[in-house]
């Protein structure tokens, strides 16, 4: 018997695009870039995020005529964003084909209480977290994959390597406890109990987890991948840096070989400028209402 | 111990990597031409093709995997493996492989195949077989061994010791095709004697 779009078959397409890099794209010609430098997917948008904190306003998901051009452009896997808990964005996008769809925060959130029920699509989901409690709330919802949300748009990686940070050291303490404090721990953590039981089991999250916002350099993604990351996405990085063909491919490079610094070097020579970056400081009022990674409950 | 290369450049090449291992095979994870020395046989796993080709290329690993597999080393390819493989590819596997075969991810699915892998699967249950925007074989020569085919379309294949499939066996704790690997690599080579032991000598 054919069983289609099984939860199998969603958590394993982002086992495939393990040790790779997904970048954003907002034109097909980019799109071809990116494949070209050995993307694993493209995340089509109509504005990188740095672009999107210079626009303000509210961001919407992407014009479909500018995503189908994009599908038709290039071979690997498309994803697009919806807003969270904007399930009819998310049912466009599934009809539209859209390989995973992203429910982002680096777009305006359209529900501030609930995200969207990812049970329900037959398109596997990626979500954003700062921690270990947020990362299990959304594969209870039917999340496929998990990405660290860093603070996309800066080009700055500090935000990411304390979200990658958070969820392994959450995770290892998961490991160190007593089963009987495991209910106390999900309590905590706000999270399922039986996803809490079997991270402490197993070591690690259920789904593949990625690391993302403000990876902007081949070092970057070595220093992710070190921490733990299984793959990078790269918004802004790229097509914000003077040479996009080449630090594409170099980001690519350190990705695979992120444990040889004399390869990462060897990458991360020459490149040109990479995207200007913003310290988060700058960003955040006193409340701390400037940073997208708040966006998410 | 029997050692199994493992292309490790993107993909699932963890899966692969623990299914040989809890067979008591070692995994050696290839990046570098350098990895290549003194591996019993070779997994190419699922992953991104475009990405993996590209890989290959940027790490001269076209020539060595090409000589590799036509010394006779076993191979088990899945997925993005499998074409890697084709004549389009490496060109070592009589094949041409058709990508995305299948339609885009919401049509990836999960279906029930019998594969006939010799004494592996003697009165075996079938396999679970899970196909993630998979190829299929679009067309193949005469020494192909078709084992499984889906729609009509041949989705496992063998040539000699090469194996290649369009689903993934690693993320199902299916482990009958690595221990044909394993097997295949130990019936190769002398009594007692591994890839170790010929990479020290």
């Amino acid at each position: 018997m054919r069983d289609v779009a099984t939860h199998r078959v969603k958590t394993g397409l982002a086992e495939m695009l393990k040790g790779g890099v997904i970048m954003d794209v907002v034109t097909p010609e980019q799109a071809r870039i990116a494949e070209a430098a050995g993307a694993v997917a493209v995340m089509a948008l109509e504005r990188v995020p740095s672009d999107i904190r210079v626009a303000g306003g509210v961001a919407r998901m992407s014009d479909p005529s500018m995503i189908a051009e994009i599908q038709v452009a290039v071979t690997i896997p498309v994803m697009a964003k919806a807003r969270i808990g904007h399930f009819a964005e998310a049912q466009v996008l599934e009809a539209l084909g859209i390989d995973y769809i992203d429910e982002s925060e680096v777009l305006t959130p359209a529900d501030e209480a609930h995200h969207i029920d990812k049970w329900k699509f037959k398109v596997p989901f990626v979500c954003g977290a700062t921690g270990l409690g947020e990362a299990l709330r959304r594969i209870g919802e039917g999340a496929a994959m998990i990405r660290t949300k860093g603070e996309a748009g800066t080009g700055n990686v500090v935000e990411a390597v304390r979200h990658m940070r958070a969820i392994q050291g959450e995770i290892r303490r998961l490991r160190s406890m007593d089963p009987d404090e495991l209910y106390t721990a999900a309590k905590e953590l706000q999270a399922p109990l039986d996803i809490v039981g079997q991270v402490a089991e197993d070591g690690r999250l259920p789904v593949v987890n990625f690391s993302a916002g403000g990876i902007a350099s081949p070092a970057d993604a070595a220093l992710m991948m070190q921490l733990g990351a299984e793959g990078v996405f790269v918004g802004s990085g790229i097509f914000k840096s003077e040479d996009p063909e080449r630090t594409g491919a170099a980001i690519v490079e350190a990705t695979t070989h992120f444990d040889k610094p004399e390869r990462v070097a060897a990458a991360s020579r020459g490149l040109g400028a990479a995207m200007a970056g913003i310290e988060i400081s700058a960003l955040a009022g006193p409340d701390g209402d400037g940073l997208l990674q708040h966006r998410g409950w | 111990m029997t050692v199994v290369g493992v292309l490790a450049l993107q993909g699932d090449f963890e899966a692969h990597a623990c299914v040989l291992e809890r067979l008591g095979a070692q995994a050696r994870v290839v990046r570098e031409r350098a990895d290549l020395a003194g591996i019993d046989a070779l997994v190419i796993p699922g992953g991104e093709s475009t990405t993996m080709t590209l890989g290959i290329k940027r790490e001269g690993l076209a020539e060595p995997l090409r000589d590799l597999v036509g010394a006779g080393t076993p191979v088990l390819g899945t997925c993005a493996g499998l074409i890697m493989l084709d004549r389009d590819h490496l060109d070592v596997l009589d094949v041409r492989a058709r990508r995305n075969a299948f339609g885009r991810q919401v049509a990836s699915f999960e279906e029930e195949l019998d594969l006939p892998l010799g004494e592996a699967s003697a009165g075996a249950e079938p396999v679970r077989a899970v196909f993630i925007r998979a190829p299929w074989v679009e067309e193949h020569g005469e020494g192909i061994d078709v084992l499984a085919s889906v729609d009509g379309h041949p989705v496992a294949v063998r040539q000699g010791d090469i194996l290649a499939v369009a689903f993934h066996p690693e993320i199902t704790g299916e482990d009958r095709l690595h221990r044909w690997l394993i097997d295949r690599a130990n019936a190769r080579r002398p009594e007692g004697e591994t890839g170790f032991a010929r990479e020290a000598a």
